[in-house]
């Protein structure tokens, strides 16, 4: 489609192709092949692949977060109180992923996240068992991917949407999704799989007109902090302040090539 | 191969002998749309889930919410729902299949609809309406492609009810016009599916009658572009 100024764009429509040809299988049967997930444990330096499930740990809340903002706001707000240790990280690569550098583990890169588990009360993450388990996954994206009959200039961004499992029972601490909206992604790869196993757990996704790391946006999980199982360890955030801060900071001087 | 299915409720759910209604992501998104409507229309309860890694993930609220109360289920990518009362087990897919899981993801559906004995299926697509041959210019752009086995039963249901069976077209068209095949361009899955179906459906001598696993027939709707998604019938 060519655009007044004359440049041509992409056009998405709800057409569809038919399946790729054979000769390409066979190339893309290798790259699937080489796709792998890897879960390392720090205690002990104990790898293990996705398939070797021989660990099983009981945990009573199990946080995710994807995405910059949802991380900062757990390492301000969440991780500020009380003790964390590493305990291990998982990995992956496919080809999406930039480089193949497996041994230099410097953390986090866009293709990892760290597990991590509160001294003070070791449930362990990851590998974890189904019973007496509760799943909050934080995620945001921007506000041009929501809609709504209403304008967008009625309401403040960035805004919290949520959405929870058959199995919740907690009233989550904002408004739910309203329809047509919908979550793709690693968080509804997460929920679907709640749903399905009849786990409770609730998506809490941001809007914002920000997409990089933004204080503003991080500040928006607040409600958040009110949650029942967030409420027993987050005791002190009085350092979330200062923590958000260095965040953005470091964020602010790699970006900036003039400064 | 570990079933997809999953059922919604703690109890099993028993589906053999229903009509199975399932759309194949295909242009303009009419067979989902129609589905959508049936379930609507019936205010069918979801009994289980499809959950496959050849889905991609979607989550969203009820999208056939009619209180407040049923608006905050959530629905994922691709459910099941079904009548006890009429036998009809419908299936909806909400999203596009992973590139490069198209083979495994009809397996998956084969062998679930297989495990389920199901009497029929009905598949829902669309097919551009740019690349119509001739004959489907004019008139309804509804076609049908049944398996032969279905055939068989429906005898001349279909010629009853006016419907039209897919035209074959050229392979080769402008080199050969005698080789002809099925074509469904933007049809996504329809026509692998189709295939899969026809040479494996077996048949079964038992006590001397034959016995046939599985009956398939196709409804396949050109996509008009200028057509208005609310003009969908459902028969």
């Amino acid at each position: 489609m060519a655009t007044f100024f004359g440049e041509v764009l992409p056009v998405f429509s709800r057409a569809v192709e038919e399946e790729e040809e054979d000769e390409d299988e066979e190339i893309r049967r290798e790259l699937e092949g080489r796709r792998e997930i890897t879960i390392q444990w720090c205690t002990g330096s104990r790898a293990s692949t996705e398939s070797s499930l021989d660990l099983s740990f009981t945990c009573s809340t199990f946080l995710i977060a994807v995405g910059q903002n949802a991380v900062g706001f757990l390492n301000s707000f969440v991780q500020c109180s009380g003790s964390w240790e590493i305990i291990g990280a998982v990995t992956l690569w496919n080809e999406r992923v930039k480089g193949t550098d497996t041994v230099n583990r410097q953390f986090p890169t866009d293709s990892s996240c760290l597990l991590y588990r509160l001294t003070s009360n070791p449930m362990v993450f990851g590998n974890i068992q189904k019973r007496n388990l509760e799943v909050i996954i934080l995620s945001s994206c921007s506000v041009t991917e929501y809609k709504s009959p209403s304008s967008i200039s009625n309401i403040t961004v960035p805004f919290l949407r949520a959405l929870k499992t058959s199995a919740f029972q907690e009233t989550p601490h904002c408004p739910l999704l309203e329809q047509p909206n919908v979550i793709s992604g690693l968080s509804a790869a997460v929920l679907s799989y709640c749903q399905v196993r009849q786990i409770p757990a609730v998506l809490y996704h941001c809007y914002s007109d920000v997409t990089t790391l933004d204080s503003l946006t991080i500040e928006a999980f607040r409600p958040l902090l009110a949650c029942k199982s967030l409420v027993s360890f987050v005791k002190d955030t009085s350092r979330s302040a200062e923590i958000l801060k260095q965040l953005v900071d470091m964020s602010k001087i790699q970006s900036n090539l003039y400064t | 191969m570990e079933t997809i299915f999953i059922p919604s409720g703690n109890c099993c759910v028993n589906l053999k002998g229903y009509t199975l209604i399932m759309p194949v992501v295909s242009v303009g998104n009419v067979g989902q749309l129609t589905v959508d409507l049936i379930i609507s229309t019936l205010t069918l309860p979801r009994v289980g889930y499809i959950h496959s890694d050849c889905l991609l993930p979607v989550v969203g609220n009820n999208p056939y919410a009619t209180t407040s109360e049923n608006s905050a289920e959530i629905c994922i990518c691709s459910e099941v729902y079904a009548s006890t009362d009429r036998k009809l087990a419908v299936l909806q897919i909400r999203s596009p299949i992973i590139q490069g899981k198209h083979r495994l993801f009809r397996q998956q559906l084969l062998s679930w609809i297989k495990e389920s004995e199901f009497s029929k299926v009905v598949t829902l697509s669309s097919s551009y309406a740019y690349q119509r041959v001739d004959q489907q210019l004019i008139g309804t752009p509804l076609r049908y492609l049944a398996t032969p086995a279905l055939q068989t039963i429906v005898g001349d249901k279909f010629h009853t009810l006016k419907w039209k069976e897919l035209e074959r077209v050229a392979a080769f068209p402008g080199i050969n016009e005698v080789e002809q095949e099925i074509s469904i361009p933007g049809g996504g899955i329809t026509k692998s599916f189709y295939s899969d179906r026809v040479i494996k459906t077996p048949w079964h001598r038992h006590n001397g009658r034959s016995r046939v696993l599985g009956d398939y027939c196709l409804a396949v709707a050109s996509h008009q572009l200028s057509s208005n998604s609310a003009d969908l019938t459902v028969r």
